[in-house]
C-alpha cells in the first residue's frame, strides 16, 4: 500500500533560527555535503514488523523496485514511528552495506533451492520444479507406506486416516493465511505430528 | 493477551514476571513510559537477574529461577489475608463463592491433591478429577455461598491452601529480600482498588516450566482477585514472541487442536462426528456454538466434498491416538526411526528445541527433510553439526528459499489480537517465493500425483477443496483470506461475521474466530488504518482483533453490577438505560440480545459458568490451584512439600535424563537459565544474518556474578565451558563454550539459608550464519509441562568451568 | 545553543539501541566486525562507521546495583573543540546550530579527532576523512526529527525546540532527585557553552562515563588564537606532511605485503 498521508514533524521557525544564529564559524557547506534526502521520490509501503509479538508498523522505501531505507511507521498507533534495534535493521535482511557504504545484496539469504543428496557433503542448486515434483513424491512414499486407516477401539473399528511418519513443524514467521494452508495441507496428508515454536 | 499494547497507558502498576520487556518487546516501554509519565504508574519487576526491564523499573525482587507459584501464591495470600482483593468483583465476577465437592483436599505431607493415581505409562502421577467439581443442585446447577464463609467454599479452600505462602516462606524458597517482597505485593495489590487497573506481562519465563500451565493460572488467579480482568490497563498479558505466534496459534499448528482452538478428534471418544459434538460442546457458554464453527471448517477443508450424508467429510480428517504429537514427543518418535520425513516452515528446531544436541542426531533417522527459510538453517544443515559425520548420514534435505516479511503480503496477529495487514514491498531475492506460493504449488503437485496414480485413501488428498490460484498463475491471497473468513455455500458470499455461521453446511468457515477480518474486498477490516482520535486507546478502526474486532474481553468486568464503569476516567463499556444495551468505546464482550442481569450472571461468557475461575475443576491436568513444585532440575527439596519435589504429574520423556542424585547435583550444582537479548531473534537465523545487529551482540556469553566468577577463577570475556547432562550423556561434545559476561547484575541467592548460584545463558546462537556460537539448547531438557508439554528450559542444572 | 536540539533523558533509556541501529540504517553506515569482551557495549569506540552507540554502566552502592544506558555520540557544542582545531573549515556550524564535517574541505588531519573532549569523531582510513554525526542534517532539512529520535521507543531520545526541552529537562531532574536519585542531573547546558545534546542523568556524569568538566584544551585554544590566521599556510604544511606520511605507510605496505 502507497501512504497519502505522512506525519512530519513541523520544524516551524527552523529557517527563522538559522537566520538569527550568530555562532562562531557558521559557513555554508560545500555543495557536495548537502544531498538530497535520500527517500525523496521513493515509494512508501507498510509493512508490520517481522520479529516480536507487538505488531509494529514499519515504512518501507522503495526505488525502482528495491528496498532503500525502512524506519518506524508514524501513522501506526502501536509504535507511532518509533521502533527497536530488531526493528530498525529490516534493511539488512535484504542489503547491507559495503565498507564504501555501497549496498549489495546480503550475501547470506538464500537465492536458490538447494539439495543435499545423502551421504553428501555439500548442496547443490536445484529448480523448482524439479524440488516439487520430488518432495511431492516422497510425501507421497512416506504416507503410503506409513498409513493407518483404521483401528480397533474396544473391539469397534474406527477409521482414523492417519500417517505418524511425517512430522509438519508451523511457523509463528508467517502470515495467517500462509499458516492456514500449512494446517489444511497437513491434515489433508493425514499428518498428525504438527507443531511449531509457539510451544518453545 | 486478555488487552492489548496501546491500553497499557492505562495501567496504575505493572508487575513484569517471567518476562523481560524491555528487551523482547521494546515498544511496550513506550506505553509503560507514557502511563508513568501521565499517571504517576509504577513498574515492579520479578526477575533472577537486573536485566534491561530491571533497570528501570520501580520496584525490582530476585527470584530463584522456577519459583515464580511462590511468589505469586505469596501475592495470592497477602491479597487474601489482607483483604485486598475487588470485593464486588470477586463476589460477583468469580467462583470464589461456589462450593467445592466435600472430597477435595490437598495432602501437604505427599504434596498431591485429592484423586491422584499412578500413571504407569507415563511413570508419573495422574489425577481423576470428580472430587474437584463444584457442589450441585438436583438441576446441575452450582451450589454457593455469597458469603464466602463455607469451608467448602472456593474463597476459603485457597485461603487454606495458601496458608503457608507467608512473606518468610516465599523468601526462604525464593531468596528474595523480605522487605523487597512485601514491598512489592503491596504495591501490587493497590490495584484491588475498584478503579485502579493492574497490568500483569509475563513471556517464557512463566510459560517455560514443568508447571507452566500452573504459572500462568497463578497470574490469572491474582489478576481475578483484584478485580483487573477485563477492565482499560488490566489484563493477563502474554507478551508473544514473535510476529505471529498468535496467528499461527490461532490457525492451530498445532496437533492437538485445529483452526480457531477446537480439539483434533480422537479416535476413542470421537470416532464419529456426532460423538464430537456431542462431547466437545459445552451445556452452557459460548462454546454452545461450537457445531456451528465446525461443520463450517469442515466445508471450508472438503468444500462440496463435505455433505450432510458423508458427515461434513469427518471421516478424513485425522484421529489422535491418545498419544502426544507436540515437539518433544515427535522427535522422541524420529529418534526411534517412526518418522520419515519433516517440513519445516521458518522453524529451526535444532535450535530452539530442548536438547538440541540429541535432537539433531534423531534427525539422522529422517529419509527427507524439507526446510523453508530465508536463510540456511541448523536444522536443514543438522549434518554439518558438531561431530556429525555427513558421509554417514543418508537424509535428503531440500531448502527452499522463502520471501522475507516486507516480501509477501498478508495479515499477522500481533499479541493483542489485532490482524494487521502487511504490504509487500519488493520482489525476494533470486528464485527466492513466499510460503504461500510454496505451499500452494506443494500441494497441488500432491493432489495431481494422487489423481493420476492413486495411493492409499487418495480420496484425504483429492477432495480436499484447493482453488487458489490467481489469474496470472500466482497464487491468489484474496481467495485464501475469503476461506478464512467464511462465505456462505450457495453464492460465495462473504459472511459478516461468525454469528452468520450455520451447523448444516450452509456456510464455510476456515477460522471462525477470524470471521469478519475480511468480510468485504473493498476495504476488508484487516486492512483497516484508521487511528483512534479520543477514546480510551482502543482503535477500533485500525485493523481488527479477533473475536468481533474485541480489544479488551471479558469487558463485562469493567463495570460494576449496575453497568458504570469502575473506572469512569477510562471507561471500556457501560449499559446504557434509555438504549437498554450496552455501549462504550470497545465491543461489548456480551451478546448483543442480553439484558443487564444476564450479562451480571455471566461476565465470563467463553465458560459454562459465566464466571471467572479462581478455582479451575478441570481445565488442568495437575490441580485445581497451583501449588509450589521445584523445577525438574533443583538443587534444593520443595520447602513447603518435602515429598513431592517436582510437579508429579509433568511430563518425563527420557530414564535418566534429568539430575536426581546428590551426587548429580554436586557434579550440575549451578542452577541455570535461557534468556534472550533485544538483539536477536528467537533461533537467530534471521538476526545472525544481519550485520547491525551481530555488531552489537557478536557472540555468545554467559552471565556470571562477580561472586561466582571469582570462586571459579574466570574473568570478563574468558572462554567458560557449560555441561549440563544432556551433554554428558548424549550429545557428541562434553560441554559448550561462551564468553563470560562477568556481572553485578546477579547475585547468588541464600535459599533457605544456603547460598546457591545461578547463570543466566542467551539461546540466539547455532552453527550458521554469519555470527556462530554454540546451541545453548543442547544443554536443556526434554521435560514438559503437565498439559502442554513446554519444555522446562527456564530453570535447570549446569556446571560451568575456565575453558583451556 | 542551537535552537532545536536532542534531549536524551538517561534515566528512561532501555538500551534497546534502537538508535544506534536506525543511525547506521539512515546513513547508510556499514557494521563493524566486533567480539564479546564482557560488556553489552559495542563497538567499543567511536568510528568512521560509528557515529553514536549505546553507553552501558554497571555500579554498585551500599548494596544496591544500578545499571546505567544512555545514548552517546557527538554532542554538537557551542564551543566546540572541533572547529576550533580543525585547520581547513571542515568543521562547520550549520544552520541549524549543530556541528558538521564538510567532508571535500577535510584533509584529514585528525586534529579534530584528538582535540574532541567526548572522543566521538571517527576517522574514515579508506577516505582519509573525519567522520562523525551530523544530526541527521539531511533529515532536518526536510523536516524530519534525527532517526535516532525518531527511532527511539521509551522518549529517551527527544527532539525539539531548546526552550521546552531545557524545561522538560529541568521538571524531570526535579523530578527524579524527588524520587530519591539526589545526584540527578542535566548535563549539556553549561558544559562546552551549551550542547544541542541536552542529558538528564539519574546520577553523576562519571557513573555514565561522560567527561565531568569537558573543556575545549588549552592547546587547541592556543592554536584557534594564534595559528589559525595562517589557514594557508598551515594547511600546505600540514598537506604535505601527510603526502610524506602516506607515501611512507605505503612503502612500509609495499614492504610488508612483499615480504609475505
Amino acid at each position: 500500500m502507497q501512504l497519502t498521508r505522512r506525519s512530519f514533524l513541523k520544524l516551524t521557525g527552523a529557517t527563522a533560527a538559522a537566520a538569527t544564529l550568530a555562532s562562531v564559524g557558521l559557513n555554508k557547506a560545500s555543495a557536495s555535503t548537502i544531498d538530497p534526502l535520500r527517500i525523496k521520490y521513493t515509494k512508501e509501503y507498510t509493512t508490520i514488523c517481522t520479529f516480536c509479538g507487538v505488531g509494529c508498523g514499519v515504512v518501507c522505501h522503495v526505488r525502482d523496485g528495491v528496498i532503500v531505507n525502512a524506519e518506524g511507521d508514524p501513522d501506526h498507533p502501536i509504535n507511532e514511528g518509533t521502533l527497536c534495534s530488531k526493528g530498525s535493521s529490516h534493511y539488512n535482511i535484504s542489503y547491507i552495506y559495503d565498507e564504501k557504504g555501497k549496498p549489495k545484496p546480503n550475501p547470506n539469504r538464500l537465492t536458490h533451492v538447494l539439495y543435499r543428496a545423502p551421504g553428501s557433503s555439500s548442496y547443490e542448486e536445484k529448480d523448482w520444479d524439479w524440488a516439487l515434483d520430488t518432495i511431492a513424491r516422497r510425501i507421497k512414499d512416506t504416507r503410503d507406506q506409513n498409513y493407518v486407516e483404521s483401528v480397533n477401539v474396544d473391539g469397534r473399528q474406527v477409521t482414523v486416516n492417519r500417517t505418524e511418519a511425517i512430522s509438519w513443524l508451523g511457523s509463528a514467521f508467517c502470515t495467517d493465511e500462509e499458516n492456514y494452508l500449512f494446517h489444511k495441507m497437513a491434515r489433508a496428508m493425514g499428518v498428525i505430528n504438527i507443531d511449531h515454536c509457539a510451544r518453545l | 493477551m486478555t488487552n492489548h499494547w496501546i491500553d497499557y497507558q492505562n495501567s496504575d502498576v505493572f508487575i513484569n514476571i517471567g518476562g523481560n520487556t524491555a528487551e523482547n518487546h521494546p515498544i511496550s516501554m513506550k506505553w509503560i513510559e507514557k502511563a508513568r509519565e501521565t499517571k504517576g504508574s509504577k513498574l515492579i519487576v520479578i526477575d533472577p537477574r537486573i536485566s534491561r526491564t530491571a533497570a528501570v523499573a520501580d520496584l525490582y525482587v530476585s527470584i530463584r529461577p522456577g519459583t515464580n507459584i511462590a511468589y505469586l501464591g505469596g501475592m495470592i495470600n497477602y491479597i487474601l489475608s489482607n483483604e485486598r482483593y475487588h470485593k464486588e468483583y470477586v463476589e460477583n465476577y468469580t467462583n470464589a463463592s461456589y462450593l467445592v465437592n466435600e472430597d477435595f483436599s490437598f495432602d501437604e505431607a505427599t504434596g498431591l491433591f485429592s484423586g491422584a493415581e499412578d500413571d504407569p505409562a507415563r511413570n508419573a502421577t495422574k489425577y481423576k478429577t470428580e472430587t474437584w467439581q463444584y457442589q450441585r443442585d438436583e438441576e446441575g446447577n452450582p451450589l454457593k455461598d455469597p458469603t464466602l464463609q463455607d469451608p467448602n467454599c472456593v474463597l476459603q479452600l485457597m485461603k487454606k491452601h495458601y496458608a503457608k505462602y507467608t512473606i518468610d516462606n516465599v523468601s526462604k524458597i525464593t531468596g528474595a529480600d523480605p522487605e523487597a517482597l512485601e514491598a512489592s505485593y503491596e504495591l501490587y495489590s493497590s490495584s484491588g482498588e475498584p478503579g485502579k487497573a493492574g497490568n500483569l506481562l509475563y513471556a517464557m519465563g512463566i510459560t517455560q516450566f514443568t508447571h507452566g500451565s500452573q504459572n500462568v493460572r497463578a497470574c490469572a488467579v491474582v489478576q481475578l482477585l483484584l478485580g483487573n480482568i477485563g477492565i482499560a490497563g488490566g489484563g493477563v498479558n502474554a507478551q508473544r514472541g514473535q510476529s505471529n505466534v498468535q496467528g499461527s496459534t490461532d490457525m492451530c499448528i498445532l496437533y492437538h487442536i485445529v483452526p480457531g482452538y477446537m480439539a483434533t478428534p480422537q479416535q476413542a471418544t470421537h470416532p464419529t462426528l456426532a460423538d464430537y459434538l456431542e462431547k466437545e460442546t459445552p451445556a452452557s457458554g459460548w462454546w454452545t456454538n461450537k457445531p456451528k464453527y465446525f461443520v463450517s471448517l469442515l466445508k471450508a477443508f472438503y468444500g462440496d466434498n463435505a455433505t450432510r450424508a458423508n458427515d461434513f467429510a469427518y471421516q478424513w480428517m485425522p484421529k489422535l491416538d491418545g498419544r502426544d504429537h507436540s515437539h518433544i514427543a515427535l522427535y522422541k518418535d524420529m529418534g526411534e526411526g517412526k518418522v520419515e520425513g519433516m517440513i519445516c516452515w521458518a522453524d529451526n528446531p535444532a535450535v530452539s528445541g530442548p536438547s538440541a544436541a540429541n535432537k539433531r542426531n534423531y534427525q539422522k533417522n529422517l529419509k527427507w527433510l524439507v526446510s523453508v527459510d530465508l536463510f540456511e538453517n541448523e536444522t536443514a544443515s543438522f549434518w554439518q553439526g558438531p561431530g556429525m559425520d555427513p558421509a554417514e548420514i543418508d537424509t535428503e534435505v531440500f531448502i527452499l528459499p522463502a520471501a522475507a516479511g516486507y516480501e509477501r503480503e498478508g495479515s499477522k496477529a500481533n499479541s493483542g489480537r489485532w490482524i494487521q495487514w502487511t504490504w509487500k514491498c519488493q520482489d525476494p531475492p533470486g528464485e527466492a517465493k513466499s510460503d504461500l506460493w510454496i505451499a500452494n504449488e506443494m500441494f497441488k503437485r500432491l493432489q495431481a500425483l494422487y489423481e493420476n496414480e492413486g495411493g492409499v485413501v487418495p480420496e484425504q488428498i483429492t477432495k480436499m477443496f484447493w482453488d487458489y490460484d490467481g489469474l496470472d498463475g500466482e497464487v491468489d491471497i484474496v481467495k485464501v483470506c475469503k476461506d478464512i473468513n467464511g462465505y456462505r455455500v450457495a453464492d460465495g458470499s462473504l459472511v459478516t461475521n461468525f454469528v452468520g455461521l450455520a451447523d448444516d453446511g450452509s456456510t464455510a468457515c476456515g477460522n471462525w474466530l477470524y470471521s469478519g477480518y475480511y468480510n468485504n474486498y473493498d476495504q476488508p477490516a484487516t486492512k483497516n488504518r484508521n487511528r483512534e482520535k479520543e477514546g480510551i486507546g482502543t482503535n477500533l478502526g485500525w485493523s481488527f482483533a479477533w473475536p468481533l474486532n474485541r480489544r479488551i474481553v471479558y469487558n463485562r468486568g469493567s463495570a460494576d453490577l449496575e453497568g458504570k464503569p469502575w473506572n469512569p476516567d477510562a471507561p471500556v463499556i457501560w449499559w446504557d438505560e434509555t438504549q437498554q444495551k450496552w455501549v462504550g468505546n470497545d465491543i461489548p464482550d456480551i451478546p448483543g440480545s442480553w439484558t443487564l442481569e444476564q450479562s451480571t450472571e455471566s461476565p465470563f461468557i467463553m465458560l459454562p459458568e459465566g464466571v471467572g475461575r479462581l478455582y479451575s475443576h478441570s481445565a488442568l491436568k495437575d490441580g485445581p490451584m497451583p501449588t509450589h513444585y521445584e523445577p525438574a532440575e533443583s538443587l534444593v527439596p520443595n520447602l513447603f512439600y518435602p515429598n513431592a519435589t517436582y510437579n508429579p504429574v509433568s511430563q518425563r520423556f527420557y530414564e535418566d535424563h534429568t539430575v536426581e542424585t546428590d551426587e548429580e547435583r554436586e557434579r550440575y550444582p549451578y542452577i541455570i537459565t535461557t534468556c534472550r537479548v533485544v538483539e536477536h531473534y528467537q533461533s537467530g537465523i534471521v538476526t545472525r544474518n544481519i550485520p547491525w545487529l551481530n555488531e552489537l551482540m557478536p557472540e555468545l556469553f554467559i552471565e556470571i556474578s562477580e561472586e561466582l566468577a571469582s570462586e571459579l577463577g574466570i574473568s570478563n570475556g574468558d572462554v567458560v565451558a557449560i555441561e549440563s547432562k544432556r551433554l554428558f550423556k548424549d550429545g557428541n561434545q562434553s560441554s559448550i563454550e561462551a564468553k563470560a559476561c562477568v556481572t553485578k547484575r546477579l547475585k547468588p541467592l541464600m535459599i533457605n539459608g544456603e547460598k546457591k548460584h545461578y547463570v543466566a545463558l542467551p539461546w540466539h546462537w547455532g552453527f550458521k550464519g554469519m555470527s556462530t556460537g554454540a546451541v545453548a539448547n543442547d544443554l536443556t531438557a526434554s521435560v514438559g509441562d503437565a498439559n502442554t508439554a513446554i519444555p522446562e528450559s527456564k530453570a535447570f542444572l549446569c556446571n560451568i568451568r575456565r575453558a583451556g | 545553543m542551537a535552537q532545536l536540539i536532542c534531549l536524551i533523558d538517561a534515566s528512561k533509556c532501555i538500551g534497546c539501541r534502537a538508535c544506534q541501529v536506525a543511525c547506521k540504517q539512515w546513513n547508510q553506515l556499514p557494521a563493524e566486525a566486533t567480539t564479546f569482551e564482557g560488556s553489552y557495549e559495542n563497538p567499543p569506540r567511536f568510528s568512521a562507521q560509528t557515529w553514536m552507540k549505546v553507553v552501558y554502566r554497571e555500579h554498585e552502592e551500599d548494596g544496591n546495583v544500578v545499571f546505567l544506558m544512555s545514548k552517546q555520540g557527538c554532542m554538537h557544542c557551542t564551543d566546540a573543540a572541533c572547529m576550533q582545531a580543525c585547520p581547513t573549515g571542515a568543521l562547520y556550524r550549520t544552520e541549524f546550530g549543530t556541528v558538521n564535517v564538510d567532508t571535500v574541505k577535510c584533509i584529514g588531519c585528525n586534529y579534530c579527532v584528538a582535540a574532541c573532549p567526548f572522543n566521538v569523531i571517527g576517522f574514515d582510513r579508506l577516505t582519509n576523512k573525519a567522520q562523525k554525526c551530523t544530526f541527521c542534517y539531511d533529515r532536518l532539512n526536510a523536516g524530519l526529527q534525527p532517526a535516532c529520535a525518531n527511532a527511539c521507543p521509551t522518549g529517551s531520545i527527544q527532539f525539539g525546540d531548546y526552550r521546552e526541552l531545557i524545561d522538560q529537562a529541568q521538571d524531570r531532574v526535579d523530578e527524579l532527585k524527588a524520587a530519591g536519585k539526589t545526584n540527578a542531573t542535566m548535563y549539556g547546558l553549561d558544559e562546552m557553552d551549551g550542547t544541542a545534546m541536552l542529558y538528564v542523568l539519574a546520577d553523576k556524569p562519571e557513573k555514565y562515563g561522560l567527561p565531568v568538566d569537558p573543556q575545549v584544551s588549552l592547546q587547541t585554544r592556543i592554536w584557534s588564537a594564534l595559528f589559525k590566521p595562517f589557514r594557508v599556510l598551515v594547511i600546505v604544511a600540514v598537506a604535505f606532511g601527510l603526502w610524506v606520511n602516506r607515501s611512507h605507510s605505503k612503502k612500509i605496505e609495499q614492504a610488508k605485503s612483499e615480504a609475505k
